[in-house]
């Protein structure tokens, strides 16, 4: 952070002949509630469509109107979209942190603010252009549309000073307001008045300038969770239940949408699917839990809190081994926490959620293309091993927009996993029991209620039993049982996804990180090799119980940094527990500020760590 | 199956051709003389007679005496004993799936009216379909005989200390909430229990039996309001209650005064007979059948019958209008969208 103890009201800083071209950040501090969304997606899809890599985070406060809230663009011509801890162009709308945003800019850094907040006396290292909102808005939209339009107009100043074509803008507004025409010829006349005012007003003095690229072809814009939404029903899904909770509740709606548009049947008009906005927690895990049972795809979407309560019902889904997918979008905790903050803090508790021994495999996605094929799978993976199942996303995944390849359609079968019909059990004479390792891999085979043959049930229960399923208390069928579920997890690892290695010959130091961290540590990792010459390997993991390449990719480095977004290294700590044999080698750089993990908090540590 | 060897009495066959023993289930490990057996055995004869396929019934429970009863009858159904006071939700998940299951759930009062009171409620307001069987001792058995949620104001412990706080009426509840029909027996009539259950398993709703079943070994004492002493004490029917088959019709009972039955026909066909002992009790009267529990309540009444009946309301596979192929059943070919499916939205993000 940037300290500034002069608060010399200068002169304007002179104009630069420094650029600095498609690689910097924008934020906009705006009031929440006060229609700043569209103005920003707006700005955030120009520059996709101009071309150029880009990602959108909200920083929002829990709260639905009234508070401060910013957002932040980061445009990154070598692929680097990940949060950018310096703000390189602010867009300065509110009076209530408009001072301290200008206070914590780095020297250079250019300011468009609104004109009676008058922030140019705060210092004179920085470029400020103000601009008189309430004057142009005016003659724009009558009274009460004002406070809405009023944001489009910084999207029209901001085209002119940094370059943004404003056709690009006038086509990303007109899809943002695709449903509503006369609002967007409202808010398309603001966005040009912004720019000519700009023209005729306004002289360009700071480096920051946008320019047209050819990165984005074929590449579509996607909030996490929808893609998320997407996995799901491309996976098949059968059952939703779900509780309303920030980050997750626009995962479970935006799946209820595609359900409703694609999974009714045409011409009865009925529903291949049910989705239940469940009373808690408790319940939406338990009609998921239940649907599994009963043979439906089924899934729950939670956050922290949600987890925490549904913890009694995934080790009853362990033990009694039932299909069950939850989707998880981490948010900060402990308790309520920061419920609008990202986190990667429930790796731990839920790789070991509930009482007793217990492991459940997590799927842990790092950008919307796996979001999607990591739900779909999910399913596949559930039903294989009659397991709950975890997909990890976290906030920043979720609620912000990423650019993504577009999804590739999964042509695979799908695996319904060890299910026996009516005709097996014939062909078995009725000779088969629900928890036997038939195969060897501690998976055993299970029947669906209903299917209608007599010998087909069985008595799924919490409690102590044998591979009948019947009622045991006897120490040896507890912990043959007990080894069998832990064999499972070794069939496990074959099915997730394997990590994704980056190696590297001249490396002796290797990162190893997950999900989000990803965009922070591939930055890191050229900052590091470009600033201090530190060659560097780099292995993301994608699922736990982690894959025996991720034990190779360890034993090939002297040293290991594993990067987590969490206070205590959780992801340090699950892989010290798998493998203990680099217990030395491992070490943790931890960030849990809640924001979006950026590339130099990770290089600003290893440059410490290292010595550099 | 090989027949015995001795000549004996030919089975009694029911109406799919299956005698009494796929109905059965495990050999019981509650206490001799607990309600809760009682009640096991009414609902495999139940089953029996009503000629249901045991492999299209799925039993549920949470956790307590009650709740292990599931294991004491039909075998051939598949069961779940799931956690406590969640019989509910993994009832409910299960329904969704493959709604053609008719679904038993079993359970206690502390697993419906303490823990599980979360879970209970809104399970009403949906209106499921399914059976859902209180068997209400007023106590906690499998812990050694706390007081449960529906222990009546003053019923002591068999330690003397009295219940000092009120209890909740399951059923006063389930008529508010959103059940279609509600009723109240006890385990040891097993005539009433009987009719009470076979309508219940006629009907396309939520079915709540809140059925008085003494605990025999901590709550069957002087002073407990759920002994069986207290219970034939107190008891007072609303209606004689009759039960006519859907697929029975000449097996009609007699003995009724013409004009004093009500006849009430459930989704499956069968006819409900209610004969009133109260002359102007109309079981389709939301209202005056919570006026009617809570009055009992008021005057230390065990108050027995069914409640209220309505057949009309949709029910919660209606309101999510699912495909007529249960959800279990649907093949990839109609779980998973069209490739162009997903261009289309692909296009929109792009």
């Amino acid at each position: 952070m940037a300290t500034v103890d002069v608060f010399a009201p200068g002169e304007a800083l002179a104009p630069t002949s420094r650029e600095v071209v498609n690689d910097f950040s924008i934020q906009v501090a705006t009031v929440n509630g006060s229609g700043s969304q569209s103005a920003n997606l707006i700005l955030l899809r120009a520059l996709f469509q101009m071309g150029i890599p880009v990602s959108g985070k909200n920083l929002f406060p829990s709260n639905i109107a009234g508070l401060p809230t910013w957002y932040t663009i980061r445009a990154g011509k070598h692929g680097f979209v990940g949060r950018k801890k310096e703000i390189d162009f602010l867009v300065a709308m509110n009076p209530e942190t408009a001072r301290e945003d200008v206070i914590n800019l780095d020297p250079g850094a250019a300011v468009l603010y609104d004109e009676p907040l008058n922030l140019k006396a705060l210092r004179s290292d920085v470029h400020f252009y103000a601009a008189p909102f309430d004057k142009l808005v005016a003659p724009l939209a009558p009274p009460k549309f004002r406070k809405l339009v009023r944001n489009i107009i910084y999207d029209g100043v901001l085209a002119y000073l940094l370059g943004i074509e404003l056709e690009e803008v006038r086509k990303a507004l007109f899809k943002q307001f695709a449903s509503k025409l006369k609002a967007a010829e409202m808010n398309w006349a603001a966005a040009q008045a912004g720019f000519s005012w700009a023209q005729e007003n306004l002289e360009k003095a700071d480096p920051f300038r946008l320019e047209r690229m050819n990165e984005n072809q074929g590449k579509i814009i996607i909030e996490g969770n929808a893609a998320a939404a997407l996995g799901a029903v491309f996976g098949g899904v059968g059952v939703i239940s779900w509780y309303p909770i920030t980050p997750s509740s626009s995962l479970a709606e935006a799946a209820q949408d595609y359900l409703k548009r694609f999974r009714i049947d045409k011409q009865s008009g009925k529903a291949t699917f049910a989705v239940i906005q469940a009373e808690d927690e408790l319940a939406s895990i338990g009609m998921a839990i239940g649907a599994g049972w009963a043979g439906a795809r089924a899934m729950t979407t939670t956050a922290g809190p949600g987890i925490s309560l549904m913890s009694e019902f995934v080790g009853l889904a362990h033990f009694a081994e039932i299909p069950v997918v939850l989707i998880d979008v981490q948010r900060m905790g402990p308790s309520t926490g920061l419920p609008t903050r990202t986190s990667q803090g429930d790796l731990l508790s839920s790789a070991t959620l509930s009482h007793g021994d217990t492991m459940h495999p997590l799927l842990i996605p790092a950008n919307p293309q796996e979001c999607f094929e990591f739900a779909a799978r999910s399913f596949d993976i559930a039903e294989r091993l009659q397991a709950p199942i975890f997909v990890m996303l976290d906030l920043d995944l979720g609620m912000n927009y990423w650019m993504s390849e577009k999804f590739e359609y999964p042509a695979w079968e799908m695996d319904r996993g060890k299910v026996l019909s009516a005709e097996d059990i014939e062909a078995l004479q009725g000779d088969w029991g629900r928890y036997r390792d038939v195969d060897g891999d501690g998976i055993p085979y299970r029947t669906l209620p209903g299917v209608g043959h007599p010998q087909a049930a069985y008595f799924t229960r919490g409690t102590g039993h044998n591979a009948e399923a019947g009622y045991s208390e006897r120490e040896d069928d507890w912990t043959e049982n007990l080894d069998r579920l832990k064999k499972k997890m070794i069939a496990a690892r074959k099915l997730l996804p394997k990590p994704v290695v980056r190696d590297n010959e001249k490396a002796k130091v290797g990162f190893i990180a997950a999900g989000t961290s990803d965009d922070a540590v591939s930055e890191s990792r050229d900052q590091l090799a470009r600033g201090w010459s530190l060659e560097t390997a780099y292995c993301r993991v994608r699922g736990f119980p982690f894959s025996d390449l991720t034990g190779e990719f360890i034993a090939r480095y002297e040293r290991i940094y594993v990067v987590d977004q969490n206070r205590d290294g959780q992801l340090h700590m699950l892989l010290r527990r798998q493998f203990p044999e680099f217990h030395d080698r491992l070490s943790s750089i931890c960030y849990y500020g809640g924001m979006p993990l950026d590339a130099r908090t990770v290089t600003d540590a290893i440059v410490e760590r290292e010595g550099l | 199956m090989t027949a015995a060897a001795a000549p004996r009495k030919a089975p009694k066959i029911n109406r799919i051709g299956l005698d009494l023993e796929p109905y059965r289930g495990l050999k019981t490990t509650l206490c001799a003389g607990c309600g809760h057996n009682s009640i096991s055995e009414r609902i495999v004869e139940c089953f029996f007679e009503m000629g249901i396929d045991p492999t299209q019934v799925i039993k549920l429970s949470g956790i307590g005496c009650s709740s292990k009863s599931p294991a004491y009858f039909l075998g051939m159904s598949h069961g779940f004993n799931s956690v406590h006071g969640r019989m509910p939700s993994v009832g409910t998940g299960a329904v969704l799936a493959n709604k053609d299951l008719l679904a038993l759930g079993v359970t206690g009062d502390g697993d419906t009216a303490s823990i599980g009171i979360g879970q209970y409620v809104h399970l009403m307001r949906r209106n499921l379909p399914i059976v859902y069987i209180i068997e209400d001792n007023g106590c906690y058995g499998l812990t050694k005989g706390q007081f449960s949620a529906t222990a009546d104001l003053g019923s002591t412990l068999k330690t003397g200390i009295a219940n000092d706080l009120p209890p909740i009426d399951t059923c006063s509840l389930a008529i508010q909430l959103g059940a279609t029909y509600v009723a109240r027996s006890f385990s040891g009539d097993k005539k009433q229990l009987q009719a009470v259950f076979k309508g219940a398993m006629g009907h396309r709703g939520t079915s709540v039996i809140d059925v008085i079943s003494p605990c025999v070994t901590f709550n069957d004492h002087h002073g407990s309001t759920r002994s069986y002493q207290y219970v034939r004490d107190n008891r007072t029917d609303l209606q004689t209650i009759g039960f006519v088959p859907h697929f029975d019709e000449i097996h009609v009972e007699n003995g009724f005064a013409p004009g004093s039955v009500r006849e009430i026909e459930m989704h499956d066909g069968s006819k409900l007979r209610l004969e009133k002992l109260e002359e102007d009790y109309d079981p389709g009267d939301r209202l005056r059948a919570i006026e009617r529990v809570e009055t009992a309540a008021e005057k230390g009444q065990v108050l027995t019958g069914v409640f209220y009946v309505n057949t009309e309301k949709p029910n919660f596979i209606d309101l999510l209008n699912l495909d007529d192929t249960p959800i279990a059943r649907l093949p990839q070919s109609r779980l998973r969208p069209e490739s162009a499916a997903l261009d289309e939205v692909m296009e929109e993000l792009a």
